[in-house]
C-alpha cells in the first residue's frame, strides 16, 4: 500500500494546476486512515457500496447496460476509466478528462453524466447506459439512425458521446425546437465540425418523439 | 467492338454517384461507439502506458532516476527517451514512458522518477520579431521581386499599409496520437496505429526495431482526427513497439491531452506587414510584404510561393522571416499555408477597397484578372452573393444600422490542388454477384468506406448492401496517404478503373451466353440491359464467372480523365459584433466551391461544414497562448483552448459549383480548400460590421475591444 501514499517526489507532470488523481488518490487515502473497513472486505463493501473505504483495490458490482458487471479497481479509478479499461466499452471515449467536451457521456438513471470526473465505485446499484446499448442486433435507437441519416459525424471520436447527450437532451425536452438543441447540446466538442449536422439529427430526434435507452 | 476507356457516366445517366449517400458500413457503429479505435485497443494482458514530458522550454536533463519507478508495482517496462545530458528544446519532449499493468499505476511510476533540469534560456514569443532579432534567433527565408514596386506604389491612386496575424494553433485531434502495439511471434509485430498513412508507415516502425518491413502489420479501421497530424510512426509509436517486447505484453501508449497539444503537431503562426495599392478603377498595381511567425525550433512560417494569396499583382515584393521558437514542432495542417496567407492577403485588399470607398465584392471581382481561375471564381461569387443577399446586407464598412450590435459580411476566397494519389484497388466479383474491394487507405473521417462502395455500386448498378470494402491495413494494395485532399481521387479512379475492367469481362461473357452485342449493354437495378430489355440478373451474370470470384486490379493516378486537380473556392460571411462586449456571433457562413465531380454528395457537404467550422474556431476562438516567462503552453487543454460549440456556428448555406464543364473534370479532393478562406472572410465581416480591422486572429472580445478603443483614440 506504500505506494498508494502521494509522495511526490517525482516532478509535477502537467503543472502549473495540481492533478486531479493526486487529488482522488489522496483523499482516499485520508479516509482510509479513521475508516474501519478493509480492502479485501467484499462484504463491507457490498453493504455500504458508496463509501470510499480504503485505496486497495476493491471488489465492486456495476450495472452496466442491463448486466451486473464485477470488477475490482481502486476508488481512484474513473467511472470512464473502469468502463474503458476493466469493461472494454469504448462508446465512452477518452479525450478532455477534465469534464469539458462531453465525449465520455454516458446515461446514470437515465442522465447524462460525464464518467471521466466520476469514480467508478459511486455507481454500484445504479444502472449505467453506454452508447453501446443504443445498437443491438434486434433494435436501433432512433439517435444513430438519425446521426446516420444525417451523418452527424466524421472521425467518429466525438459521436457516441454526443449520441447519448442528444438521447439524454430529447428524453426531457420531447419537441425540442432548433434553437433548444442548440442551447441543450452545447457540453460536446467536435474537432471535425459535425454540429450542424448533428443538430438536425437532434432536431429530428426531438420532434418525432422517438423514445429511446 | 468498340473501344473500351475508362470514363464516368454521362452527368444524365448517373444512378448512385453524386446523390446523398449515408455512411452505411460504418456510421451505425462510429455513433454507437461499436467502432474500435487505437485508443480503444485493449487486447489481452495489454499494459498502459504514460508519459513524462520536459516541464521547460528549454532545458537539459541533469539527473534522471528511474529505479525507484520500476519498483512501483504494476509497473512493467520503462523506457527512457531521454536521459541525462539531453537538450530539450520545447515544453513537451518526451522524457521516460512507463507501462504498467493500468494507467494509474503506470501513474504511480511516474511519479516515482527523480528528476532535475537545468533551464536554459528561452523564446517563445512568436510575434516579436525584434526580440527574436536581438536574441539572434531569426532565419531569413528569402525575397522575391516581380515588377517595380516602388514605382507602382507611388504612382498608385490608393495605398493601403496594414499588420494581420495569426497565431500557432494545434491540430487538436480528439483522438490524440499513438498506438498499441502486440509481439506475434519475436519478430513479428502488429500495430493499431492512428494514423492517416496505412500503407506507408511499416518501414519507419522496421528500421529503428531492426525487423523485416514485410513484418509489420499496420492496421487502422477508425482514426479519430489526423488534420494533417498523423503521418509517422513517430517515436512513441517505436517507443511503444520496444516496450511491448521487453514486456512481453502488448502495450498502448496514446499521448495524454496536453501533450498531444504540445508535441503532435502545429500550424506556422504568420504574422504580416503588407503594402498594397491600386490604380483609380481599384485595379491593385503593387504588393510589398514582409511576413515572420514560427514553426518551432525548425524556425519557419507560410511559404513566400503563397504570398499574396490566389491574386498576383504586377508589381510584387515579399519577404519572409522565421523565427526559431522554443515551442512545438508544425506538422501539416489542413491545407498548409493557404489559410494564413489567405487571411492576410484577402484581409488587406478588402481594407484598400475600403479605402477607395468600393463595395468589396466590386473591387474582389475587379481583380480577378489577377488570379489563374477567374473563370470559376467569377461565377461563384455571383451565386455567393445572391445566397448571402450581399446586395442588400453590405454597407461601407461600420456604416451599418443598429444599436450596439453590429452586423457586417465579408468574403475570401481560395484555390487547391487536390491531385489523386498513388493507389491500387483489388476487387472481387464473387460468383453470387457480391463483391469486396481492398484498399490499404484509411478513413479520416471523410468517408472513404462509401465513397468507395458509391464507386462499385454505380459501375455494376447494384446496392451498397452487395458491397464489402476493407481498408485500415498494410497488407491491402498500397494507398496514399490522406493529406492534401488526395483520398477520393486516389481511391475512386483505381476504384472505377478496377469494376469497369471487371464488367466488361462479365459483358463478354453475357454477350457470348445471351448471344447479343457487349457493347450495348448496360447495368441497373441489378440487372443487365441490352437494347433497353433486361436480359438476366446481375447475379446470373456473375455466375458465368465459374465458381471462383473474379479479381481484378485498378490503378492509379492514371492520366484518362477520371480525376483532375486545381479548384476554386468563394466564401461569404456574416457576423453580429456587440460592440460594448466584443463577441462576435456567427450569423451565416455561404460557401461555393468547385469540385469537379462529385462523388457522394452527403459526405462531400460534410466536408465543407467540418471546413467551415474549423474555420469559424480560428477566426474567432483559438490559438496557442505561450507564457512568455516561463515558456509554457497555458492553454493546453480542451477547457482552455477555446473552441466552438453547437450554438455558435450559425448557419450553413453550401453550394457545389457544377456546371457540365467541371462534372467532366472528374473527381478532384475537397477536404482542404474550404478550409482556406472562413478566416479572412469572418475578419472581413467584423470590419465591414465595426469599421475598424481587427488585425491579430482569433477575434476574441479582447481583441475586438481594444481595435474599438483604438480606433476612438
Amino acid at each position: 500500500m506504500s505506494h498508494d501514499v502521494p509522495t511526490r517526489t517525482g516532478p509535477d507532470q502537467h503543472s502549473p494546476g495540481f492533478h486531479r488523481r493526486d487529488f482522488l488518490k489522496g483523499s482516499g487515502a485520508a479516509v482510509a486512515a479513521t475508516a474501519m473497513a478493509t480492502a479485501g472486505d467484499d462484504a463491507r463493501a457490498q453493504v455500504a457500496p458508496k463509501k470510499i473505504s480504503t485505496s486497495a483495490p476493491q471488489k465492486i458490482k456495476l450495472n452496466v447496460n442491463g448486466q451486473e458487471r464485477e470488477l475490482t479497481v481502486e476508488p481512484r479509478v474513473t467511472l470512464m476509466d473502469a468502463l474503458r479499461n476493466d469493461l472494454n466499452l469504448t462508446a465512452c471515449k477518452d479525450v478532455c478528462d477534465r469534464a469539458v467536451c462531453g465525449a465520455c457521456t454516458v446515461h446514470i438513471d437515465g442522465k447524462p453524466v460525464l464518467a471521466c470526473t466520476r469514480l467508478a465505485i459511486e455507481f454500484t446499484g445504479q444502472k449505467i447506459v453506454t452508447a453501446e446499448a443504443l445498437m443491438t442486433p434486434t433494435k436501433t435507437d432512433a439517435v444513430i439512425d438519425a446521426f446516420v441519416k444525417h451523418d452527424g459525424m466524421q472521425c467518429g471520436f466525438c459521436t457516441p458521446g454526443f449520441v447519448m447527450a442528444v438521447r439524454g437532451f430529447c428524453n426531457s425536452h420531447p419537441n425540442a425546437t432548433v434553437d433548444d438543441c442548440r442551447k441543450g447540446l452545447g457540453g460536446n466538442i467536435c474537432r471535425c465540425g459535425t454540429y450542424d449536422s448533428v443538430l438536425k439529427a437532434a432536431y429530428e430526434v426531438a420532434q418525432t418523439k422517438k423514445g429511446g435507452a | 467492338m468498340a473501344e473500351r476507356k475508362f470514363s464516368w457516366p454521362k452527368q444524365s445517366e448517373r444512378q448512385i454517384l453524386g446523390t446523398d449517400v449515408p455512411r452505411v458500413y460504418d456510421g451505425a457503429a462510429k455513433a454507437s461507439g461499436q467502432a474500435k479505435y487505437s485508443n480503444d485497443i485493449n487486447t489481452q494482458g495489454t499494459l498502459f502506458a504514460k508519459l513524462l514530458t520536459c516541464p521547460h522550454a528549454h532545458a537539459k536533463v541533469a539527473k534522471l532516476n528511474v529505479e525507484k519507478a520500476k519498483a512501483v508495482p504494476g509497473v512493467k517496462v520503462v523506457h527512457v527517451f531521454r536521459d541525462v545530458g539531453t537538450e530539450m528544446r520545447w515544453e513537451g519532449e518526451l522524457i521516460v514512458a512507463v507501462a504498467a499493468d493500468r494507467p494509474e499505476l503506470a501513474e504511480d511510476g511516474l511519479r516515482a522518477i527523480e528528476i532535475t533540469y537545468e533551464v536554459l534560456d528561452h523564446l517563445v514569443d512568436e510575434r516579436d520579431l525584434e526580440a527574436a532579432k536581438a536574441k539572434m534567433l531569426t532565419k531569413s527565408l528569402g525575397n522575391q521581386n516581380t515588377g517595380d514596386v516602388d514605382k507602382a506604389l507611388a504612382e498608385a491612386k490608393a495605398v493601403h499599409k496594414g499588420f494581420y496575424g495569426v497565431p500557432t494553433i494545434t491540430h487538436m485531434c480528439l483522438e490524440p496520437h499513438g498506438s498499441h502495439c502486440e509481439w506475434e511471434t519475436l519478430d513479428k509485430l502488429k500495430v493499431q496505429l492512428s494514423t492517416q498513412n496505412v500503407s506507408g508507415t511499416a518501414g519507419q516502425f522496421a528500421g529503428p526495431l531492426g525487423i523485416e518491413e514485410a513484418n509489420v502489420t499496420i492496421l487502422c479501421d477508425y482514426v479519430g482526427g489526423g488534420f494533417g497530424s498523423k503521418f509517422a510512426a513517430d517515436e512513441w509509436g517505436v517507443a511503444c513497439a520496444k516496450m511491448a517486447k521487453e514486456a512481453g505484453k502488448p502495450v498502448r501508449l496514446m499521448l495524454d491531452r496536453p501533450t498531444e497539444m504540445k508535441v503532435a503537431g502545429t500550424r506556422p503562426s504568420a504574422f504580416a506587414d503588407v503594402t498594397i495599392g491600386c490604380d483609380a478603377e481599384g485595379n491593385i498595381t503593387a504588393w510589398d510584404s514582409h511576413h515572420w511567425g514560427t514553426s518551432g525550433t525548425n524556425g519557419s512560417t507560410v511559404a513566400l510561393t503563397v504570398t499574396p494569396y490566389v491574386f498576383d499583382p504586377p508589381n510584387r515584393r515579399r519577404t519572409a522571416t522565421g523565427l526559431v521558437c522554443n515551442t512545438g514542432p508544425n506538422r501539416a495542417w489542413r491545407a498548409p499555408n493557404h489559410p494564413q496567407a489567405c487571411a492576410y492577403t484577402d484581409t488587406a485588399m478588402d481594407d484598400l477597397a475600403a479605402k477607395m470607398g468600393m463595395d468589396s465584392l466590386e473591387f474582389f471581382k475587379k481583380n480577378l484578372g489577377l488570379t489563374k481561375l477567374a473563370h470559376i471564381y467569377a461565377p461563384e461569387l455571383d451565386i455567393a452573393a445572391k445566397l448571402m443577399d450581399w446586395k442588400t446586407k453590405w454597407h461601407p464598412h461600420g456604416k451599418g444600422p443598429g444599436g450596439a450590435v453590429k452586423r457586417g459580411v465579408g468574403l475570401a476566397l481560395h484555390t487547391w490542388g487536390g491531385k489523386a494519389h498513388a493507389a491500387n484497388c483489388q476487387l472481387k466479383v464473387h460468383p453470387d454477384g457480391t463483391c469486396e474491394a481492398f484498399l490499404g487507405s484509411q478513413d479520416i473521417g471523410t468517408g472513404t468506406r462509401t465513397c468507395i462502395a458509391v464507386v462499385i455500386a454505380e459501375t455494376f448498378g447494384i446496392p451498397m448492401s452487395s458491397i464489402k470494402v476493407h481498408i485500415g491495413s498494410n497488407k491491402y494494395p498500397k494507398a496514399g496517404p490522406s493529406g492534401g485532399s488526395t483520398t477520393i481521387g486516389g481511391v475512386s479512379g483505381p476504384v472505377r478503373r478496377a469494376s469497369q475492367t471487371a464488367l466488361w469481362k462479365i459483358y463478354d461473357l453475357v454477350a457470348a451466353k445471351y448471344n447479343v452485342s457487349a457493347d450495348g449493354l448496360t447495368v441497373k437495378e441489378a440487372q443487365v440491359w441490352s437494347d433497353g430489355k433486361a436480359i438476366c440478373t446481375w447475379k446470373q451474370a456473375a455466375g458465368l464467372i465459374g465458381p471462383m470470384a473474379l479479381e481484378v486490379v485498378g490503378e492509379g493516378p492514371k492520366d484518362d480523365g477520371l480525376t483532375s486537380d486545381q479548384v476554386g473556392g468563394v466564401q461569404m460571411a456574416e457576423v453580429a459584433v456587440d460592440t460594448e462586449t466584443g463577441i462576435v456571433r456567427m450569423v451565416k457562413m455561404v460557401a461555393v466551391q468547385d469540385i469537379g465531380l462529385v462523388v457522394d454528395r452527403l459526405t462531400a457537404r460534410s466536408q465543407v461544414a467540418g471546413a467551415l467550422i474549423m474555420g469559424i474556431a480560428s477566426a474567432l476562438s483559438e490559438e496557442r497562448i505561450m507564457d512568455n516567462r516561463t515558456g509554457r503552453f497555458i492553454n493546453a487543454d480542451l477547457a482552455n483552448y477555446k473552441l466552438p460549440r453547437i450554438g455558435d456556428i450559425g448557419e450553413f448555406v453550401i453550394e457545389f459549383y457544377e456546371p457540365e464543364s467541371e462534372y467532366q473534370r472528374g473527381v478532384i479532393g475537397l477536404g482542404e480548400p474550404p478550409a482556406i478562406a472562413p478566416m479572412a472572410a469572418i475578419s472581413n465581416a467584423v470590419a465591414n460590421a465595426i469599421g475598424v480591422r481587427v488585425p491579430v486572429l482569433p477575434l476574441t472580445p479582447q481583441r475586438v475591444l481594444e481595435a474599438l478603443k483604438g480606433a476612438k483614440a
